[in-house]
């Protein structure tokens, strides 16, 4: 059963990425900015009958039910996405399907991380402190990666990045110019965490190497912040403040969870998904707009823009230099400034994406408006190339 | 006079009923992988059921430990505090002759001249008494 053009996104929310925030609670920001994506698709929070969310740190088990209570939501479905980057994307997904199955009609998706500083003695007081030894979870992980101090996501992507340049052309220029350009979009977005900082292919080159062949400013920076949507049915999106942003197409696709035993590490599982999507909308990849990629680093986006059908497989490179992908160049690429520079905010940085992505379609993307867009390509991406969710959104039917 | 042995502090694997042929190999410096009949080829890393089929077989056996680097990083930077001292270093994906890849670091080699593609062999160190890890070095 195809989901083309059954749901829309009628409302959208994003905090302000910053760097920590100071005894704020991860359900605090989500009801919050939860409210705010209610509100601006012109709801109120009795009119919401779906939810979505994220198993937080506070709370990773009966999460949906946590912030269904705490906002005081009649929730006919209530669940928790676990796609790591993609949970966006998948939320979106998952809302489209519920209600597509006639469960409920107004759902609320929505994200957030918080991030303090870290003390002196204590451990560290992020979500993401399970990242490193969580010994007695006795998964693969823990027992065949942690040892070696495969930890973390930068040496997966730096092993993907160095079989790819193994195995094609592909210039530390080239994807240096993927960061720069994001960053001249920041300069366009005074929400973002770069903004005013803008930075040359030469800066990228000369930040430190962190893990061969990334460079400091190729790598995403862990910020605090949130983001939430309100995806309707077609018709109550029709009715409602903004012009509806249509689920026109969505695809899922993961094989791995460790790059170690990925199927491929130049070829991702992000092409089933991206042609799931574009087969759905019944849209050509000539038709998208704006193309609001998942970038962790940069050899994400290039290994996206091939997997997704933009470019040829180890032609990415050649597209990059052929390609000026500013807002307001001819292949506008996350115009927010991508994660890169607009900040990674937990999973709300993976909904970045989708929230810029409506964001635009609307016609609210203010300084940095790419020229009346009617198509969106979404790529939603969690662990390291694992969980690919891809998007087609519109502005028609 | 002793020399007392630094304590190892770097997280350490939690063997389960289904890996610990692995590791009790590892402990007599032997790589023993599971081989699945169906692919024909090493199972990395064990399980209680084959990723290639229902009705493969899974047999313990002991593998040569040869392999070639398939793709590698240089850590400039600590990936987790326990190897803040370490750097740089090299974490890889191995090729094994059996077929399977897994994960290790390259050891008792200048990083610089780590390539891909680059033969290497199974070292094995004895990090603890009980746990000894799989490493790898130029061959």
């Amino acid at each position: 059963m195809s989901l083309r053009g059954k749901s829309a996104i009628a409302g959208i929310a994003e905090f302000r990425p910053s760097r920590y925030t100071e005894g704020a609670t991860t359900l605090g920001m989500l009801a919050e900015v939860g409210m705010q994506a209610v509100a601006d698709a012109g709801l109120e929070m009795k009119d919401i009958d779906g939810l979505v969310t994220e198993a937080f740190a506070e709370s990773p088990m009966f999460a949906p039910a946590t912030v269904v209570e705490y906002l005081g939501i009649d929730a006919k479905f209530a669940e928790v996405v676990d796609h790591g980057g993609a949970t966006g994307a998948a939320m979106v997904l998952r809302a489209a399907m519920a209600i597509s199955a006639g469960l409920c009609d107004r759902v609320l998706c929505v994200t957030a991380a918080r991030r303090e500083k870290r003390s002196n003695q204590g451990p560290r007081q992020t979500a993401n402190t399970g990242w490193a030894g969580r010994r007695s979870d006795r998964t693969p992980y823990s027992e065949f990666e942690v040892p070696y101090g495969a930890i973390g996501a930068n040496l997966g992507y730096a092993m993907i990045a160095q079989r790819y340049m193994h195995e094609f052309r592909l210039k530390p220029e080239q994807l240096a110019k993927i960061a720069v350009a994001q960053r001249y979009n920041a300069c366009h977005n005074p929400e973002a965490i770069f903004y005013g900082q803008p930075i040359t292919v030469e800066d990228v080159l000369n930040s430190p190497i962190v893990v061969d062949p990334l460079h400091m400013l190729e790598i995403v920076m862990p910020v605090a912040g949130a983001a939430a949507l309100v995806v309707t049915g077609a018709k109550t999106a029709r009715k409602l403040k903004h012009d509806p942003v249509y689920v026109l197409g969505a695809g899922e696709h993961t094989t791995h969870r460790s790059i170690t035993y990925a199927p491929s590490l130049t070829h991702s599982p992000i092409k089933v998904a991206a042609d799931m999507a574009f087969d759905m909308a019944g849209v050509r990849r000539k038709d998208i707009d704006i193309a609001s990629i998942y970038d962790c680093y940069t050899i994400t986006v290039l290994i996206s823009l091939e997997d997704a059908g933009f470019a040829k497989k180890g032609a990415g490179g050649k597209f990059i230099d052929e390609h000026n992908l500013q807002f307001d160049g001819d292949f506008p690429l996350n115009p927010h400034g991508g994660q890169l520079s607009f900040g990674q905010a937990g999973l709300a940085g993976g909904m970045s994406h989708v929230t810029e992505a409506a964001r635009q379609l609307m016609g609210r993307a203010k300084g940095r408006q790419v020229k009346k867009p009617e198509f969106a390509f979404v790529n939603g991406n969690g662990g390291i190339m694992s969980e690919q969710v891809s998007l087609i959104l519109g502005r028609d039917k | 006079m002793t020399q007392e042995a630094t304590p190892y502090t770097r997280p350490l694997p939690e063997p389960t009923p289904t890996t610990r042929p692995f590791w009790d190999g590892l402990k007599q410096h032997k790589l023993v992988l599971q081989h699945s009949a169906r692919a024909k080829k090493a199972v990395y890393y064990p399980r209680s059921v084959s990723p290639y089929g229902p009705n493969d077989e899974l047999s313990w056996v002991e593998c040569s430990g040869n392999g070639t680097v398939y793709s590698f990083t240089v850590a400039r930077r600590p990936t987790a505090p326990q190897w803040s001292e370490a750097c740089p270093y090299v974490i890889a994906i191995v090729e094994i002759e059996e077929g399977a890849h897994l994960t290790a670091n390259i050891i008792d080699c200048d990083p610089e001249t780590v390539r891909i593609g680059m033969p290497v062999r199974a070292v094995f160190v004895d990090v603890t008494p009980e746990v000894t890890l799989l490493q790898f070095r130029p061959a």
